[in-house]
C-alpha cells in the first residue's frame, strides 16, 4: 500500500490545472477543454437524474395502495413517460460515456484532447437544447406515451406535447451522434505511441464499442421520431392500421434503435468494471483479450435482437423464434465478461475501497439483471411476463443494479483525479451500501409481482400485491437516501477534502501518470507506451499488506 | 496520399452513369414481371459503386475508411432483412 | 512525410495526423447519414410490399422528365465536384472556385426543378393531408406513396441545399483567399458528402419514378 505523506501546505500557490486555466463563466461556456465538457456533463445529467428520480418517486407513492389516488391515472400515465424519457435519453445514455468517457479517453490513450474539441462542445449544446425542448414538454403538460412512443397512439390520438418531446429527444440524438463519431476518430488516431490496441484498458475498449453503436444506431431512432412527427402532423396512416398502416414499422424502427441502445447505457459500466477490479484485486484482468472481443461482440449482436421486445405485439412468430434464439446468443459474451471478472479475483489482494463494493454490486447485480433477460428471450414465457413488473425489474437490475453502480463506482474512482480530492472513505462506503440494499428492496419485490401478473404502467393494482409494493417503495426511499449521500460528500470534499495526489490507488493507466487535477494539456511530457495493462503484482500486495500488518 | 483518377478516368465515369441512366429507364419500359425492381436496383448498385470508387477515391484510401462505409451498409443490411423477415412471413401458417 | 510548417490544430501531434483523422470523421459521419435515410428507405420497402398496385399507381404520376433530368444534372454535378477536388489538390485556385460555383450551380438546378415539380404535384392534389387527392381505388395507399415521396426527396433536397451552401462558400472562400492551396483536405470532404447526396438520389431515383412504367 502506498503511504500517504503529508500533503502540501495551503499557503504554497496552486499549480496550474485544467480547474484553474480560467475562472469565468464564459471560460467555462466556450471551453473546448474535453475535461471541463466532461464536468459540465457531469452537473447536467445529474440535475436530470434528479427530475427522473422524482417523477420515480411519485409513481412509488402512488403505488403504496392498490386502489393508488394520490394521481389520476392520466397523470400516472405522464409520470412513467417523463421517467423513461428523462432517465434513458438524459441520463443514462450520457451518463458514463459523456462524464466518465469526455474526461478520461484522452488521458487513457495519451492525447492533448478528442480529435474534434469544437464539436465535443456542440455535443453538450446539442444535449442541453434538447433536454431544455423535454423539460418544456414536461412543464406544459406533459406526454402520456411512454418513453416509447407506440404507434398509434403517440401518432394519432395521442394529446400533448409528443412533438415537443419528440424534438427533444431528436436534437439530443445528434449530440450523441457527434460524440459517438468523436470517441471513434479519437481511440483510432490519437493513440500515444507504442499503445496498440491489445495495450488499451478495457474501458476504452467499451467506449469504442459504445461509440459505434452511438453513431450507428441513433440515426435510425431520429428518422423514427420524424416519421411519428409527421404523421401527427398530415395523418397520413402510416403507422395506423384504420388506414391500411403498420404499427410494427415503428415498432421495428424505433426497437432498431432502442435495443442497442441498452448496450450503450451498460458496456460502458462493463469497461469501469474491468479497471475496478484488477485494481482492487491488484491483478491483472483475466483473459483480456476474451473480454475485448466479448465487448465488440455485444456491440454487434446487439444489433441483431430487437424484435424480443414485439413478441407479443403480432410480429411473425417465425421473425419472432430467430430474434429468440439471437437473444439467448448476445447473453453469452456477457457472461464471459462476468468470469472473467471473477477469474480475476481469484487469488486477488482484495481490498474494499469504495469502488470495489460498487463493483461487486455490478457484478451480482447485472448477473440477475442478464439471466432474468433469458427468462424474457424465451417466446414462450415472455407471453406471460410481457408488459408486467418482470420486466421492469429486469432492467432496472441492469441500468441501476448494473449501469448506475458502474458509474458511481467510476466517479469514486476517478474522483481524485478528476477533482484532485479524496472524499470521505467511510461515508462513501456507508452510501453503497444503503444504495444495495434499498436497490433491492425496491426491486427484487418486482420480480414476485411481475411473476404473479401485476402488469406494468398501472396506477392501481390488485389488493393481494399490497405487500410487496410497500417493500419495493420502502426500498425506494433508502436508495433516495442512498443517492443523496454521494452528492453531499463529494461536493464536500471539493472544499474539504485531503488532496489526493497522482495516484492514490497506486493503478495503472496513463491517467494516473499525471497530476490531479490533470493540467490544460493532460500530460507535461507526451507518454510513451511500453507496457501491458493491468501490470499489478497481487503477491507483492499480499506481501506489502502482511508486512503493514504486523507493524 | 492518393494519387487521384485522370481526366479522362472522371468523364468515363461520367459518360457510364448517364448511360446507366439511360438504361434504367429504358428497361423500365421493358416488362419483366418481378426482375423490374432487381434490375432498377442492380443498376442503382452499380452507379453507387462506380462513384464510390471513383468520385469518391475510395481505392486509393485507407482500409479503415473501406470498413467504416461498409459497416454502414451491413448493419442497414441488418435492419432490411430482419425487419422485412417479419413482414414476409407474416401471413404464413 | 509531413511538412512541420504546416499548420495544425493543438489536438494534432502533426498535419497527416489531423487530415487523417478529418477524412476518417468524414466517412463515420456518411456511416451515419447511411443509416438515417435507410430507416425511409425501410418504410418505403414494407409498403410497397404490401401496396404494390397502387406504388405502381402513384409512381405513374410522378414526372419523369424531371426526375430523370435532376439525375443527370446530379450525376454532372458530382463530376464536377471530383474536378474541383483535383484542382484543389493541384492548388489551382481559379480552376477550383469555377469548378465550385459550378457544381453549387448544378445544385441549385436540382433544387429548382425540384421546386417546380412540388408545385406541379401540389396543384394536382398529390400533397399529403387534408386537400389530397387520387382516384380510388387506391386513394389510400397512394397518399402513402406521396408522403413517402415528399418525406425522402424532402430530406434529401434539404441535404442538397446545406450542400450547395457549403460549396458556394468554399467557391468564394477559393476565389478570395489561399486557404485551400496551404490543405485542401476540407474540399475533398465537401466532395464526400456531395458524392454520397448523389448516391442518395441514384438509389431513390428509381423507386419513386420507375414503378411499373410499362404498364
Amino acid at each position: 500500500m502506498n503511504t500517504t505523506t503529508r500533503e502540501l501546505p495551503i499557503t504554497l500557490e496552486p499549480r496550474a490545472n485544467y480547474l484553474n486555466a480560467g475562472h469565468s463563466i464564459w471560460s467555462w461556456l466556450m471551453t473546448t477543454d474535453h475535461k471541463r465538457i466532461g464536468l459540465l456533463y457531469m452537473v447536467s445529467i445529474t440535475l436530470f437524474f434528479f427530475v427522473g428520480g422524482l417523477a420515480a418517486a411519485l409513481m412509488r407513492l402512488e403505488l403504496l395502495r392498490p386502489q393508488g389516488g394520490l394521481v389520476t391515472s392520466a397523470l400516472y400515465n405522464k409520470l412513467f413517460t417523463m421517467h423513461g424519457v428523462i432517465m434513458v435519453w438524459f441520463f443514462l445514455i450520457p451518463s458514463i460515456p459523456t462524464v466518465l468517457g469526455n474526461f478520461l479517453v484522452p488521458l487513457m490513450i495519451g492525447a492533448r484532447d478528442v480529435a474534434f474539441p469544437r464539436l465535443n462542445l456542440a455535443s453538450w449544446y446539442l444535449f442541453m437544447a434538447g433536454g431544455l425542448c423535454v423539460l418544456w414538454a414536461i412543464i406544459a403538460g406533459g406526454v402520456d406515451t411512454g418513453w416509447t412512443f407506440y404507434t398509434p397512439y403517440s401518432s394519432t390520438y395521442a394529446n400533448g406535447h409528443v412533438l415537443a418531446m419528440a424534438a427533444g429527444i431528436f436534437i439530443a440524438g445528434f449530440g450523441s451522434i457527434a460524440t459517438g463519431l468523436n470517441f471513434i476518430v479519437t481511440i483510432h488516431k490519437m493513440r500515444a505511441p507504442g499503445l496498440t490496441w491489445f495495450r488499451l484498458p478495457l474501458f476504452i475498449w467499451t467506449i469504442y464499442t459504445t461509440s459505434l453503436i452511438l453513431v450507428l444506431a441513433t440515426p435510425v431512432l431520429a428518422i423514427t421520431l420524424t416519421l411519428m412527427a409527421l404523421e401527427r402532423l398530415f395523418g397520413v396512416g402510416i403507422f395506423n392500421p384504420a388506414m391500411g398502416g403498420d404499427p410494427l414499422l415503428f415498432q421495428h424502427l424505433f426497437w432498431f434503435y432502442s435495443h442497442p441502445a441498452v448496450y450503450i447505457m451498460i458496456l460502458p459500466s462493463m469497461g469501469v468494471i474491468s479497471e475496478l477490479i484488477p485494481c482492487f484485486a491488484r491483478k491483472s484482468l483475466f483473459g483480456y483479450k476474451f473480454v475485448a472481443y466479448a465487448t465488440i461482440s455485444i456491440g454487434v449482436l446487439g444489433f441483431l435482437v430487437w424484435g424480443h421486445h414485439m413478441f407479443v405485439s403480432s410480429q411473425s412468430i417465425y421473425a419472432g423464434m430467430v430474434f429468440s434464439i439471437l437473444s439467448f446468443m448476445v447473453a453469452i459474451p456477457s457472461a464471459i465478461k462476468v468470469f472473467n471478472w471473477t477469474a480475476t479475483l481469484y487469488k486477488g489482494s482484495i481490498t474494499f475501497h469504495t469502488p470495489m463494493l460498487y463493483a461487486f454490486g455490478f457484478i451480482g447485480l447485472f448477473t440477475i439483471g442478464g439471466l432474468t433477460g433469458l427468462f424474457l428471450a424465451a417466446l414462450a414465457v415472455d407471453v406471460h411476463l410481457h408488459d408486467t413488473y418482470f420486466v421492469i425489474a429486469h432492467f432496472h437490475y441492469i441500468m441501476v443494479g448494473g449501469a448506475v453502480m458502474g458509474y458511481l463506482g467510476g466517479l469514486h474512482f476517478w474522483w481524485p483525479k478528476i477533482t484532485g480530492r479524496l472524499y470521505c472513505e467511510w461515508l462513501a462506503k456507508l452510501a453503497a451500501v444503503t444504495i444495495f440494499a434499498g436497490f433491492n428492496l425496491t426491486f427484487f419485490p418486482q420480480f414476485i409481482l411481475g411473476f404473479l401478473g401485476m402488469p406494468r404502467r398501472y396506477p392501481v393494482y390488485a389488493p393481494e400485491f399490497q405487500v410487496l409494493n410497500v417493500l419495493s417503495t420502502a426500498g425506494a426511499s433508502i436508495l433516495a437516501i442512498g443517492y443523496l449521500l454521494p452528492l453531499a460528500y463529494l461536493l464536500w470534499s471539493l472544499r474539504h477534502g485531503k488532496p489526493a495526489g497522482a495516484n492514490p490507488w497506486q493503478a495503472t493507466g496513463l491517467e494516473w501518470k499525471t497530476a490531479s487535477p490533470p493540467p490544460r494539456d493532460n500530460f507535461t511530457n507526451a507518454p510513451v507506451v511500453t507496457e501491458e495493462p493491468y501490470q499489478y503484482d497481487a503477491e507483492a500486495a499480499e506481501l506489502a499488506l502482511e508486512e503493514t500488518s504486523h507493524v | 496520399m492518393k494519387q487521384p483518377p485522370s481526366s479522362g478516368r472522371f468523364l468515363f465515369t461520367l459518360a457510364a452513369l448517364l448511360g446507366l441512366l439511360a438504361l434504367t429507364i429504358g428497361v423500365a419500359y421493358v416488362d419483366l414481371g418481378p426482375f423490374n425492381t432487381t434490375a432498377a436496383l442492380t443498376i442503382s448498385v452499380a452507379k453507387a459503386v462506380l462513384i464510390v470508387m471513383i468520385f469518391m477515391g475510395i481505392r486509393g484510401r485507407s482500409p479503415l475508411i473501406w470498413v467504416a462505409l461498409g459497416t454502414g451498409f451491413f448493419f442497414l443490411a441488418i435492419m432490411f432483412v430482419l425487419s422485412m423477415s417479419d413482414f414476409l412471413t407474416r401471413g404464413w401458417k | 512525410m509531413s511538412d512541420p510548417a504546416i499548420a495544425h490544430a493543438a489536438q494534432f501531434d502533426d498535419a497527416t495526423q489531423q487530415r487523417e483523422a478529418a477524412t476518417f470523421g468524414m466517412w463515420v459521419f456518411l456511416a451515419t447519414e447511411i443509416l438515417f435515410f435507410g430507416g425511409m428507405f425501410l418504410g418505403y420497402a414494407a409498403y410497397r410490399r404490401a401496396y404494390p398496385a397502387a406504388f405502381a399507381a402513384a409512381s405513374r404520376h410522378t414526372l419523369l422528365a424531371f426526375g430523370a433530368t435532376n439525375t443527370a444534372v446530379l450525376l454532372i454535378s458530382s463530376a464536377m465536384m471530383a474536378f474541383a477536388v483535383r484542382a484543389a489538390r493541384e492548388k489551382r485556385r481559379a480552376a477550383l472556385a469555377w469548378r465550385l460555383f459550378a457544381t453549387a450551380a448544378l445544385g441549385l438546378l436540382f433544387l429548382g426543378i425540384k421546386g417546380f415539380e412540388y408545385a406541379r404535384e401540389f396543384s394536382e392534389h398529390l400533397l399529403p393531408g387534408a386537400s389530397f387527392h387520387f382516384d380510388p381505388p387506391y386513394t389510400n395507399q397512394a397518399e402513402m406513396f406521396f408522403y413517402l415521396y415528399f418525406l425522402m426527396t424532402g430530406v434529401h433536397a434539404i441535404h442538397v441545399t446545406i450542400g450547395v451552401v457549403l460549396i458556394a462558400i468554399f467557391g468564394s472562400r477559393a476565389w478570395h483567399t489561399d486557404a485551400f492551396a496551404r490543405n485542401d483536405t476540407a474540399v475533398d470532404l465537401l466532395g464526400l458528402y456531395w458524392h454520397f447526396v448523389d448516391i442518395v438520389w441514384v438509389f431513390l431515383f428509381p423507386l419513386i419514378y420507375l414503378v411499373e412504367r410499362h404498364s
